[in-house]
């Protein structure tokens, strides 16, 4: 150990009981940060990623402990180290930034207070002096009009912003050692590039080490010096970023590496090299000629109003102050948006949180009542149709989803194949139980589910196991158009290479048209054929994948394609 | 309010790794899951209910007596008037006020009846009461409450409205004025002690049922063509349901309570009838003059019928919900 090492885990074997005996959880882990380094952890879920740096804080939960290794965080053994010295290093010398900035703040005290809390609490400012701190604390981190912010509760804040705050309130003691497990999940891309860049930014200016843990390889190559792959438990590679990426050692690290969408490859390439599958069908010259085809669905000036809270004639209007300007009473989530989708075309549906997109599929898929517009599918015009009716509409099972959260989606006290059988049997003209056991099973060949695993519930199912459910119980009905709600973005890197590929599979194998509803570009740019990119409710730029991906020609497109972190190819 | 870092992440882990400690045994389970995907092994996953109970029961004891204490119980509601040594009506002045002893374990009331057939034989009554009245408060304030959650608007405003009035009264009272009102009957007694629990069912069902309604599994049997009313029945009551048996649990103790508190004042259930309530009013009489043994057990009684039940609620819990099951 030379004296400019900072952390340095030696071997460490973390144990937890479960009611199924002792799982180690992590196994002969070995990482060094050195003083002023960022190391990257990258590994998928269950790889023990977040268990180390638990670890090193020493706050694993109670069933857990560290069985076997060494942890010395400059000079100071953590392992035996007693509690009550371990409370004095967490915050002050090391200090954790969690996945969720919204959990991590009290939602009922203002955002100022609690870095005030925190500053007179290390003794880092006085009664007089705090709030003036705090102010600077707030603009350090980039907050725009920190006077104001000062007095907001955490939910007045965007996700960004209160993860902002959350690394005030991280770094307002000068720690040595800042622990940031997945810090910017859930956020989008842009407001992830521009937390990740302040990160950087506010450790290197005060030469504190870093550990950041992602499931993101593009992440952890453009912010980290230092990049440490896990898998189940173990490392498996420790090198460079510069190094990692161009030549990965390991063959756990290229295939997660060849998983990641990225610039200039199919979706075939994600797949691992042993999973040999027959190359794409080549266009045929029917498809050439997609622009010849009716379109299946026609959007056109659609519009989703929400009243907004204290609008003329509620209290809050009443209390308001007669110079201030009346808001418009409604806010428009989708402001008059028209496109097509044709038969066999994949259609990405693209933008940030907040932007409409949701609210866009969820009127599409007549879950939601647009307030104008039209939506003619095939002709028929389905958005007069109201939303509580439509279930018992013949369209209904043309039209049908696969939800973002495959565990969210499947009702935990069904099996998967009463899941599945749902659709089939209120709307198809199966009937029987052993017909519809044939149908559920030959779904599940379609999607590659063993058909032994139809008879689990849900929560004995891997996430890439309960996606096929979902994407099964979707095609049960052999529907023209299936919305994809971002369909993977629950699942890790490698389970997302295989379930695109599958869904590409079905496409063509039963001819249907997708939306595809995402934010990661990466992805959309594999699967459509076309991409529409929305901003606050209106299409801001729509065109090919290749046109709109590689020439974009609004500005926001053009942010919105700088801010995804590459890999080095 | 303390914010000090320090805490706050020592209480994040506190709830943090828990998760942690899920996710990574759900990462095994599934690693062993994709490993043995054979029809041979499928079958073995699953255990039955009857092996995830003694599960529960070994690992929290107190669950274990509750579940003995519900069983005798439960035989004596059944078996009582077959198995108590005398005849519970039967009075004998020559063996009136005796205390415990060999012959009569539990005593003789003041007309020389044996107070173990008594209590035995009462059991039957007071079970019936309870478990009928929640019954009938579950379909009511159960089925209510989740329609109210389900559906919102106009549903939940009017349910809200009627738990809030049935809460505006001393429940207690309520009960007694609606059992003087309809009169003295059994049915009665089941109706009113069905009526003051009425808001805690359609409360709990309500908030249960609120967050589970734009469940991503419930707008896909949205989808799948299912109507709102069966979308209710059939996905969103079987997830409430563990919540509610809990519940169930819970008040069937209440339930026994009030039936026995209003046989206590004279209302329900009448002499000479064996029922919990009704001996205890007639013994509490004799306690000053030293007969204590007349109002003690059937005091204690339901006393141990009452606390069975409100422990058998957490061991309920842990038994039907299917997560805890693997």
């Amino acid at each position: 150990m030379t004296t400019n090492t900072l952390l340095d885990v030696r071997d460490l074997t973390v144990e937890f009981m479960t009611r199924r005996g002792v799982v180690k959880a992590v196994q002969h882990v070995n990482v060094t940060v050195a003083k002023g380094e960022t190391v990257g952890i990258v590994g998928e879920s269950g790889s023990g990623k977040s268990v180390t740096s638990y670890a090193v804080m020493r706050i694993l939960d109670r069933a857990g402990r560290i069985a076997d290794g060494a942890i010395t965080f400059s000079g100071i053994d953590v392992r035996d180290a007693p509690e009550r010295e371990m409370r004095d290093l967490r915050g002050r010398e090391m200090s954790m930034i969690f996945q969720s900035p919204r959990t991590a703040l009290n939602p009922i005290r203002k955002v100022g207070d609690q870095i005030s809390d925190v500053l007179l609490q290390h003794v880092q400012a006085q009664p007089s002096d705090v709030k003036e701190k705090a102010i600077e604390a707030l603009r350090k981190v980039r907050i725009a009009r920190p006077e104001e912010r000062f007095h907001a509760y955490p939910f007045e804040l965007s996700g960004g912003m209160c993860q902002r705050v959350v690394i005030a309130l991280a770094l307002a003691c000068q720690p040595q050692l800042l622990i940031a497990d997945e810090p910017t999940t859930g956020l989008d891309v842009t407001t992830q590039k521009a937390v990740m860049d302040l990160v950087v930014e506010l450790t290197r200016e005060r030469g504190m080490s870093t550990i950041l843990i992602t499931h993101d390889l593009g992440l952890a190559a453009a912010y980290c010096d230092k990049v440490v792959v896990m898998e189940k438990g173990r490392v498996v590679e420790t090198a460079a970023s510069s190094t990692i990426f161009k030549a990965p050692q390991h063959a756990y690290t290229r295939k997660l590496m060849r998983a990641t969408p990225r610039l200039g490859v199919s979706l075939r390439d994600l797949l691992p090299e042993d999973m040999a599958a027959p190359p794409l069908p080549a266009p045929d010259p029917a498809e050439e000629k997609l622009e010849d085809k009716s379109p299946l669905l026609v959007v056109s000036s659609l519009v989703k109003e929400y009243p907004r809270q204290g609008a003329p004639g509620s209290l809050a209007s009443f209390f308001r102050k007669k110079d201030q300007l009346p808001e418009p009473e409604t806010f428009k989530a989708v402001d008059g948006i028209s496109f097509e989708i044709k038969r066999g075309e994949s259609v990405g549906l693209v933008g940030e949180s907040g932007c409409g997109k949701s609210t866009t599929s969820m009127m599409v898929m007549r879950l939601l009542d647009p307030t104008s517009g039209s939506v003619v599918f095939d002709g028929e015009d389905i958005g007069s149709i109201p939303a509580k009716e439509f279930a018992k509409s013949p369209m209904r099972k043309r039209i049908q989803m696969v939800f973002q959260d495959p565990t969210e989606s499947l009702n935990p006290r069904f099996t998967a194949e009463r899941a599945i059988a749902d659709p089939i049997m209120r709307m198809s003209d199966i009937r029987g139980r052993d017909a519809i056991r044939a149908r559920c099973e030959v779904l599940a060949g379609q999607v590659g589910l063993p058909v032994e695993l139809l008879d689990r519930f849900p929560h004995q199912l891997s996430g890439g196991q309960k996606a096929r459910v979902g994407i099964a119980r979707a095609i049960a009905l052999s529907p023209e158009l299936v919305i994809l709600d971002e369909p993977t973005a629950a699942l890790d890197v490698s389970v997302q290479a295989v379930v695109l590929n599958l869904l590409e599979d079905l496409k063509y194998e039963l001819g249907m048209s997708y939306l595809f509803v995402s934010h990661d570009l990466n992805v959309v740019r594999l699967l459509c054929d076309r991409v529409i990119v929305m901003r606050s409710g209106k299409i801001v730029e729509e065109g090919s994948a290749e046109a709109v991906m590689d020439h974009p020609k609004s500005d926001y497109t053009k942010e919105l394609l700088a801010a995804i972190p590459h890999p080095p190819v | 309010m303390n914010q000090r870092p320090d805490l706050d992440t020592a209480h994040i882990a506190a709830t943090g790794a828990p998760a942690a400690a899920a996710a990574i045994a759900t990462a095994v389970a599934s690693a062993a899951a994709e490993k043995d995907a054979t029809p041979a092994a499928a079958p073995a996953k699953q255990t039955s209910v009857f092996a995830h109970a003694r599960y529960v029961i070994s690992e929290n004891p107190v669950t274990g007596l509750a579940f003995g204490l519900f069983i005798l119980i439960s035989m004596c509601a059944i078996f009582g008037p077959w198995i108590a040594p005398y005849d519970p009506l039967a009075s004998n002045t020559t063996s009136a006020l005796q205390p415990p002893s060999a012959k009569h374990w539990f005593g003789t009331d003041q007309l020389g009846r044996d107070i173990l057939s008594r209590v035995m034989v009462a059991a039957r009554l007071d079970m019936l009461i309870a478990v009928a009245s929640v019954a009938l408060v579950f379909a009511l304030g159960g089925l209510s409450g989740t329609a109210a959650g389900f559906f919102g608007g106009w549903t939940d405003r009017i349910v809200g409205r009627i738990a809030d009035t049935i809460m505006a009264f001393p429940l207690f009272v309520l009960a007694m004025g609606i059992v003087a009102a309809l009169g003295n009957t059994v049915t009665n007694i089941v109706i009113a002690t069905a009526i003051i629990n009425f808001p805690l069912y359609a409360r709990v069902a309500r908030a249960e049922a609120n967050v589970r309604r734009e469940a991503g599994f419930v707008q896909a049997a949205r989808l799948s063509g299912n109507g709102e009313w069966r979308i209710l029945l059939t996905q969103i009551l079987p997830n409430i349901m563990p919540i509610m048996v809990v519940q169930m649990s819970l008040t069937m103790g209440y339930a026994i309570l009030n039936a026995a508190g209003l046989s206590f004042i004279g209302l329900g259930v009448r002499p000479p009838t064996p029922e919990w309530g009704i001996m205890v009013a007639e013994g509490a009489g004799f306690i000053v003059s030293g007969e204590w043994w007349i109002a003690f057990f059937p005091g204690a009684a339901l006393m141990l019928a009452v606390f069975c039940f409100n422990l058998l609620g957490d061991g309920l819990r842990d038994i039907v919900d299917p997560q805890r099951r693997t």
